[in-house]
């Protein structure tokens, strides 16, 4: 009972602190966010900064290594894979966000439209975009196969070609063909994106526009590409960070093959440090494509600002 | 070779007949292995109090083997009462989840891996030497590749026990075999390169193809890329583990040849993966592959037409004069985080003694060949002629570090497709001979150097 006693001061004053914290709005601010700080911390930051610190060693597979500088980037620049993969990163990013983007935005314009089965068409074009990468990678790897593919069956039947057509086979057809797989996944992304970007357009605009005599070109020109360019700007650079770090297509279909026409960054720092076991080197391949990614982000921070 | 006359004494009457009811009760699975047994001293590892196990390996090629591993390993809970937890991985996907826990120090106490795995980690492993010699003696001994590739000399010590070998073969099909003038019978099937190539050469000329992956095919590519440089003399890198000794006139040879056979092959061998010539093969686009005992099995259940009419050989001899072949090796480690190291020796001893690993391997049907001696003459050999030319595979394979020592520098040249990639720049002609050689010496370079 005096034990009992003795305690209810002391439960009190706990109280009490615990009451004045939650009256401190510093202190409830950093308590409400410490655990989106601490994930971000341990699941985003702490990865992220160790990578970059691996590039600058020699570690292995189960080996530490030591500090080595930039001997890893003076490696990877005079290593004729590691030169291939990024030309080959440039032109699958380059050329199919390109592509993604004049589909996605045709493709945006049309469903802009009214017409009957309009919600069911929007659905429907979201499906390359929500089938998961690995499922929608192994039915290309069907397609393109040398032997068996679909493509060649049809492009036979119709009669453009009498052979097997060698798609893996040959390098540049391997670029084409992952590329063509990559523009079919991410259309939808950009066709969402841009259509609704479109769709904040006030209509009042283009009555107007029509009203003093423009055209469908002119209020193109003048009124919807004005103000779709943040949002436009927006998913490109999302687009382009994703198509950069593309891992499950190309591993899936190819694994970097033939002769490494279509490796990437991230498959080529897979290979060669979880594969190879060179952990810093592969770091290294995987770091080298940070300029690029920061790029974008501040170019996608810079249209947003913009929009605002 | 000793003669001996001895006295019959009463041990030695009660031992030879010990011997010889364990050889008759051995035999129902074929276990005539299982004679030698008594010969060597027994050895078991006392198991520590309260001890439990996680194995991390390789998924089944085939449905048998798992049930078959499983029960063996239910078995061993039961005698010693050390429960054990199977995790299964596609068989390229081992090596990733190893590497990340030999690097956290934390994960399976035991891993069955493939080719160089442990010397990737040789110290963060626990030493088996004497359970690997104890196998040695009482098995009929490993055969030569199986201490190259469990051996470490960086620890002196065995740091690995060989579980054996998904053997590789020549897969074709006997009609057209006949038809290109050849003999289908494997014992008279061409046994030098130059007799193979005309083999392909008929082939083709007869509208079928022959098919050898030249894409990243880890298991495919591989073996056959290395059988063919190496049967022309060509290595990678010299026996010191440090001189690169791939641009060479025999490596030159190598490639000319490939390129040869190339010309018999089907169009898109270069994109080719592991699975391509399975299918390319079974669907009848292909008259000739290399490949694991899996296309059969797969004739048997679906083509029993094409199950009929295939066989599988040996790869031919080539100017060096000896099998040259590479065969996908695989082998058990401790990692020495485990609490339990005698519960896992106590538990790869228990698989690889006569009675479990006969039936596991008779079970797995001649997908994967057998490391020690003496189990040579396990019932699986012997249950259908064509499942012959895979018993050997272990006897007649070279590592795929030769002639240097696996380890870092072999593992990487093999998961960087080093050697395939020569052979299919080559052989489709995005470079010439000369300059397929060149780029593969400066990667070797590189990568022995670091």
């Amino acid at each position: 009972m005096d034990r009992l006693e003795a305690s209810l001061p002391r439960v009190a004053a706990r109280r009490a602190a615990a009451g004045s914290l939650l009256e401190n709005r510093d202190a409830l601010g950093w308590a409400m966010v410490a655990p989106a700080l601490f994930l971000l911390g341990a699941f985003l930051a702490y990865p992220f900064l160790l990578g970059v610190w691996l590039s600058f060693t020699d570690s292995r597979i189960a080996n530490p290594g030591r500090f080595v500088g930039l001997e890893n980037f003076r490696y990877l620049v005079g290593d004729g894979v590691f030169r291939l993969a990024v030309l080959n990163t440039l032109l699958y990013a380059g050329v199919a966000v390109v592509l993604k983007f004049v589909l996605g935005f045709a493709l945006a314009l049309l469903v802009d439209r009214e017409f009957r089965g309009k919600r069911f068409v929007r659905a429907a074009m979201l499906l390359p975009w929500i089938v998961p990468t690995s499922l929608s990678a192994l039915v290309f790897y069907w397609i393109y196969d040398s032997q068996f593919s679909v493509l060649t069956w049809v492009l036979r039947a119709v009669g453009l070609v009498d052979r097997s057509v060698n798609y893996l086979g040959d390098p540049n057809l391997a670029r084409a063909s992952l590329i063509a797989a990559n523009v079919w996944r991410g259309v939808p992304f950009f066709a969402i994106g841009l259509l609704a970007g479109l769709q904040t357009v006030p209509r009042e605009l283009y009555e107007a526009a029509a009203m003093d005599g423009a055209g469908p070109w002119a209020r193109f020109r003048w009124i919807t590409w004005p103000l779709l360019v943040p949002v436009a700007v927006v998913v490109t650079v999302f687009s382009t960070i994703m198509t950069v770090g593309d891992f499950q297509l190309i591993w899936i279909v190819t694994k970097g093959g033939p002769a490494n026409a279509t490796h990437l960054f991230g498959t080529l720092a897979y290979q060669r440090a979880v594969q190879g076991g060179f952990l810093g080197e592969g770091a290294a391949v995987a770091v080298f494509v940070l300029p690029v990614l920061v790029a974008c982000v501040a170019l996608a921070y810079r249209a947003l600002r913009r929009e605002d | 070779m000793r003669h001996r006359f001895e006295r019959v004494t009463r041990r030695r009457f009660l031992k030879d007949t010990a011997r010889a009811a364990s050889a008759l009760a051995l035999s129902a699975w074929g276990l005539e292995a299982g004679r030698k047994a008594s010969d060597a001293q027994e050895l078991t590892f006392p198991v520590e109090r309260g001890a439990s196990l996680r194995v991390l390996r390789w998924s089944q090629f085939v449905t048998t083997d798992r049930p078959i591993f499983e029960e063996n390993a239910a078995r061993f809970t039961q005698r010693t009462g050390v429960p054990v937890r199977v995790e299964y991985e596609t068989w390229t996907d081992v090596q990733p989840k190893a590497a990340a826990a030999a690097n956290v120090g934390s994960g399976p106490d035991i891993v069955i891996g493939f080719f160089d795995e442990p010397h990737l980690w040789a110290d963060k492993l626990v030493p088996v030497t004497d359970l690997a010699q104890y196998l040695g003696r009482k098995y009929g001994g490993w055969f030569d590749v199986c201490p190259q590739y469990g051996y470490s000399p960086q620890r002196n010590a065995w740091i690995a026990i060989p579980i054996g070998a998904p053997g590789v073969a020549l897969n074709y099909r006997i009609s057209w075999v006949r038809e290109a003038g050849f003999d289908p019978d494997p014992a008279r099937f061409p046994k030098t390169t130059d007799d193979f190539l005309r083999l392909c050469r008929a082939l083709k000329a007869r509208g079928h193809p022959t098919g050898f992956a030249l894409g990243k095919a880890v298991g495919d590519g591989n073996t056959w890329v290395h059988w063919c440089l190496w049967a022309f003399g060509g290595r990678a890198v010299a026996p010191d583990n440090r001189t690169i000794t791939i641009n060479s006139p025999e490596t030159a040879n190598a490639l000319e040849y490939a390129r040869a056979l190339y010309e018999t092959m089907i169009p898109g061998v270069a994109g080719w993966l592991d699975p391509h010539n399975n299918r390319a093969f079974l669907a009848g686009e292909v008259s000739l592959t290399n490949n694991g005992i899996s296309i059969y099995f797969a004739a048997k259940n679906d083509f029993p037409e094409i199950a009929r009419d295939m066989n599988h050989a040996f790869f031919p001899v080539g100017p060096v004069g000896r099998p040259t072949e590479l065969h996908l090796f695989s082998q058990a480690y401790i990692f020495n985080y485990t609490r339990y190291p005698n519960a896992a020796k106590e538990f790869l001893r228990w698989i690889m003694e006569d009675t479990q690993y006969g039936r596991w391997i008779n079970g797995m049907l001649g997908y994967v060949s057998h490391p020690l001696k003496a189990y040579t003459d396990l019932a699986v050999w012997r249950a259908d002629p064509k499942h012959l030319p895979f018993r050997d595979a272990v006897a007649r394979m070279l590592p795929h570090s030769y002639a240097g020592r696996p380890g870092p520098e072999a593992a990487r040249a093999l998961a960087e497709f080093v050697i395939v990639d020569m052979f299919a720049d080559a052989c489709t002609g995005r470079r010439s001979v000369r300059d397929a050689i060149r780029a593969a010496e400066d990667r070797l370079r590189r990568i022995y150097r670091s």
